[in-house]
């Protein structure tokens, strides 16, 4: 029994040996990544800039750590998606340096940043087109008002068929799809359309993943939803865009209309939060600048929409004159 | 005669019946495994062409075309290694405390029922449990893949307490009084008798437990919810990323192309789990055919 005891503990031992070398060898590779090339590089930024918030923002703010990245090897920019609620938490409590966000702050979530000693910044960096979608096959819903979008979304509302919606439309059935209530999305369709933040029907496809949404609508003719203009712009092929009649003619959202504001109300503006006392960090100012004027460029390529030239620069202007103070700027 | 023809009735009825059901068992396994091939085939012919080398060694980007994942590999060791080095100790310390010492009183009971319940327990909640435990108390808000592992590693102990247990139940009474009987300690049993007969199923239930970590994602969303990362991991406190997160991210971006190397990175996730299933395998034959003799 013994002996055989010893050996089972020899193999054992053998394990234990190999694990210890593939944490050994994980380590020493790892440590090779470090950039060794600081004699070269020694007038540049280093340091860590953390970013949680928003998975609609998430994609530009990449696009940005990125292309970043390439001029600052050493700046490490490790960008989560807890949604923008999620990344509000962690940045009032002063854990993330910036926090994307595809609505504003809430009042509540203001006090928590007070009461924690966060002061920040609101930057607005693009504009998403929140976009209504229908089947390729519907050839008669080309234009809604949002009188009639909220008709059909409204909390209590009694549409089930099409030919509800507006009479000359057929009879067919009306099946819905939107993101869920987790979403900055939602809270901003439910505000615009339904006139309060999470205020919407309950018999409709809720989906956490647009793409589930594009699926949907793809395969019903009946369907009719809504969701981040990028999400059009990738499917152009398997859906209908709807124009929005928000009581200045029929508009459908493109790159121009979303720009110059007149895809009202649906256009709505993607922002970055960025805690003030940070922008002290060299690497942190270096970044928001880099973020806001390249924004246009890093917009197109992950399917939003820059905003006009002007807005960035009074923001770059802002940005610098907080960071000379250190304290936030109230715009 | 006319008996005769009735038992063979019978017999034809009961062949009949015995086809049926071996029909209702084979199509349920043939079901079960079509589906699977379906995924797996799916999943293989969508990685084509976008898993390489490149691939394996490059950090995540907004281009499809030069993602990679690095960090959540390296991310997916690091918690792997730790969760196992956390939680195989503890958990067949306990298995073996559990059935091999402790008194059976309602104590014991009450916690061996908690260690049963605790293994159904949803992976989402122990994720809230390791956010506010690890991370907020014990490392001050540092979302550390040391926080991650152990999140994991309370997540996966039940399973190996349980496992554990079972397998030191298997071994014959018989053994122990032997052992008993020729004056050794309770120690002394565990040690030289129970262990080493019980190490091999041990070892099975704890790759399986390991297998269970490496593809949860709910909880280590809640832990550390980062998925652009372009360092690999130095120290047990440094930010992380695993590969199932990255894996949830991708799906859900608006191009196509993401969804080509979401199937890549779902092949590497595959090809870990079944070299780690396969480990198992080959240490419970290698333990089993010298504890037989």
């Amino acid at each position: 029994m013994q002996y055989q005891f010893t050996r089972h503990l020899a193999s054992l031992r053998g394990l234990l040996i190999i694990g210890m070398l593939v944490a050994v060898v994980m380590v020493a590779c790892s440590s090779d990544e470090e950039p060794q090339e600081p004699a070269a590089q020694a007038g540049l930024l280093s340091g860590e800039i953390v970013i949680d918030g928003s998975s609609t923002v998430y994609p530009l703010t990449v696009a940005a750590a990125e292309d970043f990245r390439k001029e600052n090897p050493r700046v490490q920019i490790p960008v989560g998606v807890s949604g923008t609620g999620g990344g509000f938490k962690k940045f009032t409590a002063g854990e993330t340096v910036i926090s994307d966000a595809s609505r504003p702050i809430k009042d509540s979530e203001r006090e928590l940043a007070d009461r924690n000693g966060v002061d920040f910044m609101e930057l607005t960096v693009a504009y998403d087109g929140l976009s209504v979608l229908i089947n390729p096959d519907n050839d008669w819903a080309s234009c809604l008002t949002t009188d009639q979008l909220n008709e059909v979304w409204k909390p209590d509302s009694e549409v089930s068929n099409w030919n509800q919606i507006d009479p000359s439309f057929p009879d067919r059935e009306i099946v819905l799809y939107g993101p869920d209530s987790d979403s900055g999305t939602f809270d901003y369709f439910t505000e615009e359309i339904n006139g309060d933040t999470g205020v919407i029907r309950h018999d409709f496809f809720p989906a956490v993943d647009d793409n589930v949404l594009v699926q949907g609508i793809a395969g019903d003719r009946g369907a009719l939803g809504y969701f981040g203009y990028a999400y059009y712009v990738a499917n152009a092929d398997k859906l209908k865009l709807v124009a929005v009649d928000g009581g200045d003619g029929c508009i459908e959202p493109n790159e121009e209309t979303i720009n110059n504001g007149s895809y009202s109300p649906l256009g709505r503006p993607l922002y970055v939060y960025v805690n003030t006392a940070s922008l002290q960090r060299e690497e942190v100012k270096a970044f928001v600048d880099f973020y806001l004027e390249n924004a246009v460029d890093l917009a197109a390529s992950v399917g939003y929409v820059g905003l006009p030239q002007q807005m960035y620069d009074d923001a770059l202007a802002l940005v610098a004159k907080s960071a000379n103070t250190g304290s936030e700027v109230k715009r | 005669m006319a008996f005769q023809s009735q038992s063979s009735a019978r017999k034809t009825y009961r062949l009949a019946r015995d086809n049926v059901f071996a029909a209702l068992f084979t199509s349920s396994v043939i079901i079960g495994v079509l589906v699977l091939a379906w995924l797996l085939i799916e999943v293989f012919m969508d990685s084509i062409g976008w898993l390489d080398w490149q691939f394996l060694s490059s950090y995540s980007s907004r281009h499809p075309d030069q993602a990679g994942i690095l960090a959540p590999i390296a991310g997916t060791f690091w918690v792997i290694i730790l969760t196992a080095v956390m939680t195989v100790p503890v958990g067949i310390a306990t298995a073996v405390y559990l059935e091999e010492f402790a008194p059976n009183n309602r104590i014991t009971r009450l916690i061996q029922l908690n260690i049963s319940n605790l293994a159904g327990v949803p992976s989402v909640v122990y994720g809230l449990l390791g956010l506010a435990i690890f991370v907020q108390y014990l490392f001050d808000g540092q979302r550390s893949l040391l926080a991650g592992a152990l999140t994991l590693s309370l997540l996966v102990m039940p399973i190996v307490i349980i496992a554990s247990q079972e397998a030191i139940r298997a071994v014959p009474p018989s053994y122990r009084d032997a052992a008993y009987a020729m004056g050794a300690t309770r120690w002394q049993v565990v040690k030289m008798v129970v262990l080493p007969q019980a190490i091999p199923s041990i070892m099975s239930g704890i790759i399986l437990a390991m297998s269970r970590a490496i593809g949860e994602t709910a909880p280590i969303l809640v832990v550390s919810s980062l998925v652009f990362i372009t360092y690999v991991p130095t120290s047990p406190f440094d930010r992380f990323t695993v590969l199932p997160l990255q894996i949830v991210t991708w799906v859900s971006q608006p191009q196509d192309d993401f969804r080509h190397i979401a199937a890549a990175a779902i092949v590497i996730l595959l090809v870990m789990l079944l070299t780690m299933n396969a480990a198992a395998i080959y240490i419970r034959a290698k333990f089993q055919r010298r504890a037989e003799y």
